[in-house]
């Protein structure tokens, strides 16, 4: 059964822009996502050359190497544009603050194992500093970026490793005194088990090429971080033990990985795909940032794991290579 | 078990900090001026980053819940208004070149400025300074693409909004807002900081954004309206921005106070030029006016500027050099452009036309010193020339200033008979200025304005058809050329209202609407 209410039609003259009905195959009406988001780069007579870079123009699709016959191709999966991402982001939040809430009105974080609740501080306190490093790559990428393609999900990508870097500071303050927070902040800066993982981003913070930035962070850390970190140290190791609040209290993270892969996966198969070149170069960044990846993690995963650490490490390695290999590439 | 449960409780001001500062650290792999390569060559010097003060204390967790909140409300009116053609509840057609103009000028610089605020919320070496700066970045697309998102069902309906994209990059009036954009963000990073978050935000928000949303609310506009309502608390957060980054700068050290008072020398002077197109719009093109652009320059620029710069003074600021002639051009601006545009409107992808005489009225009542004496028997002259079968339309090319790109048009400070024009001759070639302050604005950064694109200069010098036309054949039309390489549609898109496509159809629409 259906009814029908009768309102005043009007033809349209037009269903959407130019801009985007030469991408999408010719005037036809065209969603939120493609209108927020396709042939809005400014392409001709930029004015004057940046003064910070002069040996680019403005807008400069020379600010990678990689080479796109249509930058345009390189859509996010997910639809999201600024709207989508922000009612998607406060549903999420609401569960979110939910799950703290829970944690703190059963007093969950109190009667947590002293052993796991010190290994769970050890292990994902410092994070929020790598967090925090992601924040920045995401920023670099969407200032050097070209095309609204590419520029809209890089600047809500930054803000999630924001909110994930103010989420593990939430968790340390509930998990104890704020003075826990410094003492992580220690251990990122000093402690050895952390230098090779605070020398990789800090290597990452110096790349230029923003295809580069995007594949190294987006793809091969967090694609390695977040599986070891989330899905095996998280909800296996601490949940196993006596730790499903601390779970509750990152339920984000592994939730946001996922979509934010579909974003990732949807850029690096077009880019695989479009030629040998690209292929190339996107090849020689995952093994090389993967490489570096596995030997940051690796006193991590030691801390994480005990003795398990190694089939835990090769196993999301497995994974990973196997996703990257789904995406057109031997690595 | 022994609970430990009397755990120090947070203040707010702590516990943001330990969820923005707490976070960055010293880099010690890689030396800090290769993780932050670009916060020193301005000259502007920086002993402690610690002393920003956080002009809002957001963190994500709430910016997602009130951003989702606004925009849950912002787009279920876009539906309503598109489901019931909205458009239709509009004061008159002629409201619509006052969106266009919007959609053409105005909605390109918020897409523009995310990957400034990016840069700055990336390079600034302050954790807390660059949180703000991300922040507005993130707003800034939200406020691109809830335009885009407000405005396309207008685009629909009527002419002059299918081809923004194409025609920013090269259409002449767009040229003034584009390279405005262009140089704010070619600079480094403070001075980006200063023009857009200080001069633009700050000082000049409340004579652009505010008279184009309350233009909306006067004119039935619902779309515009409720996205200008929900980027209210937005603005406001990024005018903090403004005043806590000038701040920020003038503190941390004296020799910073000249480098700023430069910038915003400069920066006032091309904000007040722009802003003379939000001049027009509110004198000429909206059919129920809000107030004169006289009116609102002396409450939000003398007013409140007046106010800031005393406030100001303290650091050794002074206000900017061109205010009293910016001051003195509120009795001219809007009429000197808009008759710019109507004589120019076979060339503007939006409709122009001659005001009615309760509307001349309206103008000699709030312009006592300078309408009737110079502006009215103009227009007067042109519309009786028009009703007369003689529609004026120039065709010959204007000259444009270097820097402000705006075409010559504006009169000498205390001569409002006399076009004001400079020139200077930088490495054997002349230079054409609309003043004074744009000459001196070049003669600062030569450099840098010797690459201005203009686009009067540019079709002179045959760089603007398509590449198929060939201006050698007899029948060669080089202004209809010109228009075609815009992407016009002709004798839709331009020309005058009287007699338009966007008239007769909302005409016959809004009858089909209301009558049967």
């Amino acid at each position: 059964m259906s009814v029908e209410i009768k309102a005043v039609e009007i033809k349209p003259l037009r269903n959407t822009f130019t801009n985007v009905a030469e991408l999408i195959g010719g005037d036809k009406p065209a969603s939120r996502y493609q209108e927020a988001t396709l042939g809005n780069q400014a392409t001709a007579h930029m004015h004057y050359r940046p003064t910070w870079e002069p040996e680019f123009e403005l807008f400069d699709p020379r600010r990678s190497a990689i080479q796109m016959r249509e930058w345009y191709d390189l859509r996010d999966p997910r639809q999201l544009y600024y709207s989508s991402w922000t009612i998607q982001r406060a549903k999420e939040q609401e569960t979110q603050e939910a799950n703290f809430d829970f944690v703190e009105s059963r007093r969950l974080h109190l009667s947590l194992p002293p052993d796991v609740k010190k290994l769970a501080v050890d292990v994902l306190i410092p994070l929020r500093h790598a967090a925090w490093g992601a924040n920045m790559n995401n920023n670099e990428f969407c200032s050097r970026a070209f095309s609204e393609v590419l520029i809209s999900p890089a600047i809500m990508q930054a803000m999630d490793n924001l909110g994930i870097a103010q989420y593990l500071t939430r968790l340390g303050l509930i998990l104890d005194e704020p003075e826990i927070l410094d003492t992580a902040k220690k251990q990122w800066m000093d402690s050895p088990a952390w230098q090779p993982l605070r020398h990789m981003t800090e290597d990452t913070f110096v790349i230029r090429d923003f295809m580069e930035i995007f594949v190294a962070q987006n793809f091969v850390i967090d694609g390695l971080l977040y599986p070891l970190i989330y899905d095996r140290f998280v909800d296996d190791t601490l949940t196993s033990r006596g730790g499903s609040a601390i779970a509750m209290m990152t339920s984000f993270m592994p939730l946001w990985f996922g979509q934010s892969s579909k974003w990732v996966d949807g850029v690096i198969k077009v880019v695989v795909a479009e030629s040998e070149h690209n292929k190339a170069l996107i090849t020689q960044w995952t093994t090389q940032w993967r490489n570096r990846t596995i030997a940051a993690l690796t006193p991590i995963a030691a801390m994480a794991f005990g003795d398990h650490q190694q089939t835990m490490l090769d196993e999301v390695v497995e994974q990973f290579n196997a996703r990257a290999k789904k995406l057109g590439m031997t690595v | 078990m022994d609970m430990n449960v009397s755990k120090k409780k947070l203040g707010i001001k702590e516990r943001y900090a330990h969820m923005t500062r707490g976070l960055g650290w010293e880099p010690t792999y890689q030396p800090a001026e290769a993780v932050f390569p670009y916060d020193k060559y301005e000259g502007i010097k920086i002993h402690d980053w610690d002393k920003w003060v956080d002009p809002f204390r957001l963190t994500m967790d709430a910016y997602w819940k009130y951003q989702g909140e606004k925009d849950r409300k912002l787009y279920a009116v876009i539906e309503a208004f598109a489901q019931n053609n909205g458009h239709l509840n509009i004061t008159d057609a002629r409201y619509l070149s006052a969106i266009k103009l919007f959609w053409q000028g105005v909605s390109p610089l918020e897409n523009y400025v995310v990957q400034g605020f990016a840069r700055a919320g990336r390079h600034f070496r302050g954790e807390a300074s660059r949180i703000a700066c991300q922040m507005q970045a993130v707003d800034e697309l939200r406020h691109y693409q809830t335009q885009t998102h407000s405005i396309s069902n207008y685009n629909k309906y009527y002419n002059g909004f299918h081809s923004q994209r194409h025609m920013w990059d090269r259409v002449w009036y767009l040229s003034v807002p584009k390279s405005f954009g262009e140089d704010a963000l070619s600079a480094g990073p403070f001075e980006f900081l200063i023009a857009i978050s200080f001069s633009f935000e700050y000082v000049l928000t409340n004579l652009l954004f505010v008279p184009f949303m309350s233009g909306a609310a006067y004119n039935g506009d619902m779309s515009t309206v409720t996205f200008g309502f929900s980027a209210q608390s937005d603005e406001s957060r990024h005018m903090t921005l403004g005043i806590e980054a000038i701040k920020f700068l003038l503190e941390q050290d004296p020799a910073n106070v000249p480098i700023v008072q430069g910038w915003i020398d400069k920066w006032f002077w091309r904000g007040s030029k722009v802003l003379a197109l939000v001049g027009m719009m509110m004198d000429y093109m909206l059919p129920k006016r809000v107030m004169s652009w006289k009116e609102a320059w002396e409450i939000y620029a003398e007013e409140n500027g007046g106010a800031l710069f005393r406030d100001l003074a303290r650091y050794g600021i002074r206000p900017p050099k061109g205010w009293a002639d910016a001051c003195e051009a509120k009795n001219h601006i809007s009429h000197q452009i808009w008759l710019l545009f109507y004589e120019y409107g076979g060339a503007t992808a939006f409709h122009t036309w001659s005001p009615t005489n309760e509307e001349l009225d309206w103008l000699s009542a709030k312009y006592p010193d300078s309408f009737d004496k110079y502006y009215r028997p103009r227009l007067e002259f042109l519309r009786d020339k028009h009703a007369r079968g003689g529609r004026v339309y120039q065709t010959t090319l204007p000259a444009l200033c270097t820097t402000c790109q705006i075409p010559l048009c504006f009169t000498e400070p205390g001569d409002p008979t006399k076009i004001s024009h400079r020139e200077t001759v930088h490495e054997g070639e002349k230079y054409v200025f609309c003043s004074g302050h744009c000459q001196e604005i070049f003669s600062n950064e030569p450099e840098k304005f010797v690459q201005s694109w203009l686009p009067v200069n540019q079709i002179y010098q045959g760089n603007c058809f398509n590449p198929d036309v060939d201006p050698t054949a007899p029948d060669f039309d080089p202004l209809k050329a010109v228009l075609e390489y815009f992407h016009y549609n002709l004798g839709r898109d331009n020309g005058d209202f009287e007699g338009s496509e966007d008239q007769q159809n909302f005409a016959k629409w809004r009858g089909q609407a209301g009558h049967n």
